[in-house]
């Protein structure tokens, strides 16, 4: 039996240590905001994080989190969080919106760790978020906005 | 200008209806078999076909009968609604239309075929919706002014409130929902001048942006129902190969398996979850019958289409006589493409959910082409219309590949439904490798252009062959399939002589249109083939393209535009140059120039791309900009 939380919330699987946390976030949490894409840490639609990492949860066995803490998001909070969320909604960043959750978690990682990031930064931080619609334009000018936005 | 919607040559005829607690519906009728639809919803219930819906608690629900799979339609055809009702953006809603050919077919696929592409949603939605609007409003009106006894004239609608200004009345269209249900629909509507527009044209915020920023949109992928499995499929390597044996016993050991079954497409383990289901299928053991499958490979398939590429084809388009000028020349320029095939991969893999019980086959799916996926359920299972029900949800990105004829993957998914037999529901899943080898690509093409200068170094003859599988026609078919023409025999400069020719190939490997269809490969090919003419002229590509577009103002205009803006002739850094191309695709005039620099090492950056469009009429302008900045 595995132990971890989602979200603040106790969560316990007692299934192959081996399944993915995507799909058991999914399938025994049932929080469906993160997306399957590839199933091999290519595309970045099912990033989550975990201990405050982002992480690929497709190609994460469930028994590697064992005691740590993953947030999806649907529980994303905190002061860059609605920094980013709002920049993407007055952006109007979204298209098919598939890949978006995975984007914000990114997102949110990269300006949790760098502030001010510069277009190499973003480049770096968000490389391994694949968007089949190329809303890239937006993304990029919804983290600046957003990185502008936590200034003041 | 008014309107006439009693019009029973086209239009049908308009339907309303009150319904307890659901306020206003307004419907449109466009064919014969509307009679049917209609006998079967009156009588106090709630309508199904209606394109707006507005309820007592003030939401305006439109509903939309086009897929939205990123491209903005559900915001676009709110708004065309919207605008001639009056709403307050605020409090506009989407939903999906049921699946129902004679109330919501597409009028751009002759109104029989309810379903999304070709750039013609918009287009074909615009007099309906302005219309739908419009009674809407009229009889929110008509409400108002029994309510208050005043005249109809001296009632004004604006966001979403219904006012009468001398009295100081006024009412939300909520409060008067149920009221404008029981009013005689009028028989004409006056449609606005567009100069008094106040929604179309401006950048209203898309109306799925929210709940795609926060996780809560539903796609396929989100369905549960209660009871349900999921399903993946072990398709054969070779496209075209069947079952002939398979050994269940490895696959239905593993934990929450619960059915191994072969259907048509392959064999399909299914499981309580995706993992189980993957895990069976990992071990799942197929020998395949492969007798009459594809074994060619792209280097053989390479070699015959270049060997017809250089042999006569099928006349898609001949203007003048190109073949015996060019056999006349002694000066001919020649450029050869190849293109590949290309999976659609959208974000989200394909994916279907299947309920089968005594009273019919319900799916859940993003469907692109619902009432053909409809009618190839209703053959499939033998049931009627109106026991195929299907839910339409947000798809993941298409690009083309939701929109099949064939149905492929919600076959699928209900063949491996019935299979498995019960009323359980079935969601199937597609992995990423089942999207890559799967099948349903762009075509692989070879073209071939020649082309020979008069002496003022302008294209005297011009010849574009195209090789490869057709899209919406048979191989052995007369004709020209326009999937895999259209671009190359719609070119728009002015060349006196022109022959485009077609060789449709026989392949076992499935196609299907991929975003934008022929004009993906004809555009690159006629555009590049352009920039040779012009480079063996020693003219400059942009003034070349000029003056043989002197017939064709909106593409000139287009040219003009992005020359413009992009600075052509600006003197630009070593190793930096720009590259310019003009296209019109389904009725969409579109130039580029793009700034490049290729470094010493030969690698290439794009540094800027300038792009000018004209789609008509705009009615999201920032929602054009998006699929525009997605496309470049």
């Amino acid at each position: 039996m595995i132990s971890f939380t989602v979200n603040g919330q106790d969560h316990r699987f007692e299934g192959d240590g081996d399944t993915p946390l995507l799909w058991v976030i999914r399938d025994s949490v049932g929080l469906t905001g993160t997306k399957f894409g590839c199933g091999a840490a290519l595309c970045g639609a099912c990033t989550v994080h975990v201990d405050g990492q982002p992480t690929r949860a497709c190609v994460t066995p469930i028994e590697s989190i064992e005691g740590q803490t993953v947030t999806t998001i649907e529980g994303v909070a905190g002061p860059v969080a609605t920094a980013v969320q709002k920049a993407w909604n007055d952006l109007e960043v979204v298209q098919c919106g598939y890949c978006q959750s995975g984007q914000i978690m990114s997102a949110i990682a990269l300006l949790s760790e760098t502030p001010k990031p510069n277009d190499e930064d973003i480049n770096a931080g968000m490389s391994g978020n694949i968007c089949r619609c190329a809303t890239y334009v937006r993304i990029r000018a919804a983290i600046h906005r957003a990185s502008e936005t936590l200034e003041g | 200008m008014t309107t006439e919607l009693l019009n029973p040559s086209r239009r049908g005829f308009l339907q309303t209806a009150a319904v307890a607690g659901v306020g206003l519906v307004v419907g449109f009728h466009w064919s014969v078999k509307s009679t049917k639809a209609l006998a079967a919803t009156t009588g106090g219930q709630p309508l199904s076909m209606a394109f707006v819906r507005i309820a007592p608690n003030n939401t305006v629900t439109v509903i939309a009968k086009h897929l939205e799979m990123g491209q903005g339609i559900y915001t676009g055809l709110a708004t065309i609604l919207a605008e001639e009702l009056d709403a307050d953006w605020t409090q506009v809603k989407t939903e999906a239309a049921p699946a129902d050919s004679a109330l919501y077919g597409n009028h751009a696929f002759g109104g029989t075929v309810q379903g999304t592409g070709g750039s013609t949603a918009i287009s074909n939605s615009f007099d309906e919706l302005r219309q739908a609007g419009a009674t809407a409003k009229a009889m929110l009106v008509a409400a108002a002014a029994q309510r208050w006894s005043v005249p109809v004239a001296e009632i004004t609608v604006a966001k979403g409130v219904v006012t009468h200004a001398a009295s100081k009345r006024h009412s939300s269209f909520g409060d008067l929902a149920e009221e404008a249900a029981k009013q005689t629909p009028p028989k004409t509507v006056t449609l606005k001048d567009p100069k008094d527009y106040t929604l179309i044209g401006t950048r209203l915020s898309r109306v799925d942006t929210a709940d795609k920023t926060n996780g809560k949109a539903i796609f396929t992928i989100d369905i549960k129902q209660p009871g349900q499995l999921t399903a993946l499929l072990k398709r054969p390597d070779r496209f075209g190969g069947k079952v002939k044996s398979f050994d269940a016993t490895a696959a239905e050991a593993i934990p929450g398996v619960r059915h191994v079954v072969a259907v048509p497409q392959g064999v399909a383990v299914v499981a309580d979850n995706f993992w189980a289901a993957k895990k069976g299928r990992d071990v799942l053991n197929v020998t395949w019958d492969d007798s009459t499958a594809e074994k060619r490979g792209t280097a053989e398939l390479l070699k015959e289409y270049t060997a017809l590429a250089n042999t006569q084809g099928f006349p898609a388009r001949t203007d003048g006589d190109a073949i015996a000028a060019l056999s006349k020349s002694k000066n001919i320029i020649e450029r050869s493409f190849e293109f590949p095939y290309l999976a659609h991969a959208p974000m989200e893999p394909m994916d279907c959910v299947v309920q089968i019980t005594k009273s019919g086959c319900e799916i859940w799916t993003g469907d692109q082409f619902q009432t053909a996926d409809q009618g190839n359920i209703m053959r499939l299972l033998g049931l009627p219309q109106d026991q195929v029900k299907i839910n339409t949800l947000y798809a993941g990105g298409s690009f083309g590949r939701r929109a099949n004829m064939n149905s492929d993957f919600i076959m699928e998914a209900v063949e491996i439904t019935r299979a498995v037999g019960g009323e359980q529901p079935v969601k199937l899943m597609w992995t990423r490798e089942d999207d890559i080898k799967g099948g349903y690509y762009r075509p692989m093409y070879v073209h071939k252009l020649s082309a020979t200068l008069d002496k003022n170094g302008m294209p005297a003859a011009w010849r574009h062959r195209v090789v490869g599988q057709p899209i919406m026609i048979k191989p052995t078919d007369k004709g020209v399939d326009r999937g895999m023409m259209e671009g190359s025999t719609s070119l728009a400069y002015d060349i006196p002589n022109l022959a485009v020719e077609q060789h449709m190939t026989t392949v076992g490997v499935p196609v299907l249109w991929w975003r934008s269809v022929g004009h993906t490969h004809n555009a690159y090919s006629t555009e590049v083939f352009m920039d040779d003419l012009a480079a063996a002229a020693g003219r400059d590509p942009v003034d070349y393209r000029r003056a043989l577009l002197q017939k064709q103002p909106r593409l000139l205009a287009v040219l003009n535009l992005v020359a413009e803006k992009a600075e052509w002739g600006k003197p630009l850094p070593k190793g930096r140059g720009r590259g310019v191309a003009v296209h019109e695709a389904f009725k969409s005039f579109a130039a580029q120039v793009a700034e490049v620099t290729v470094a010493e090492d030969g690698s290439v950056t794009v540094d800027r791309v300038v792009c000018v469009i004209d789609c008509g009429l705009p009615i999201n302008p920032d929602v054009i900009k998006a699929q525009v900045e997605g496309s470049v």
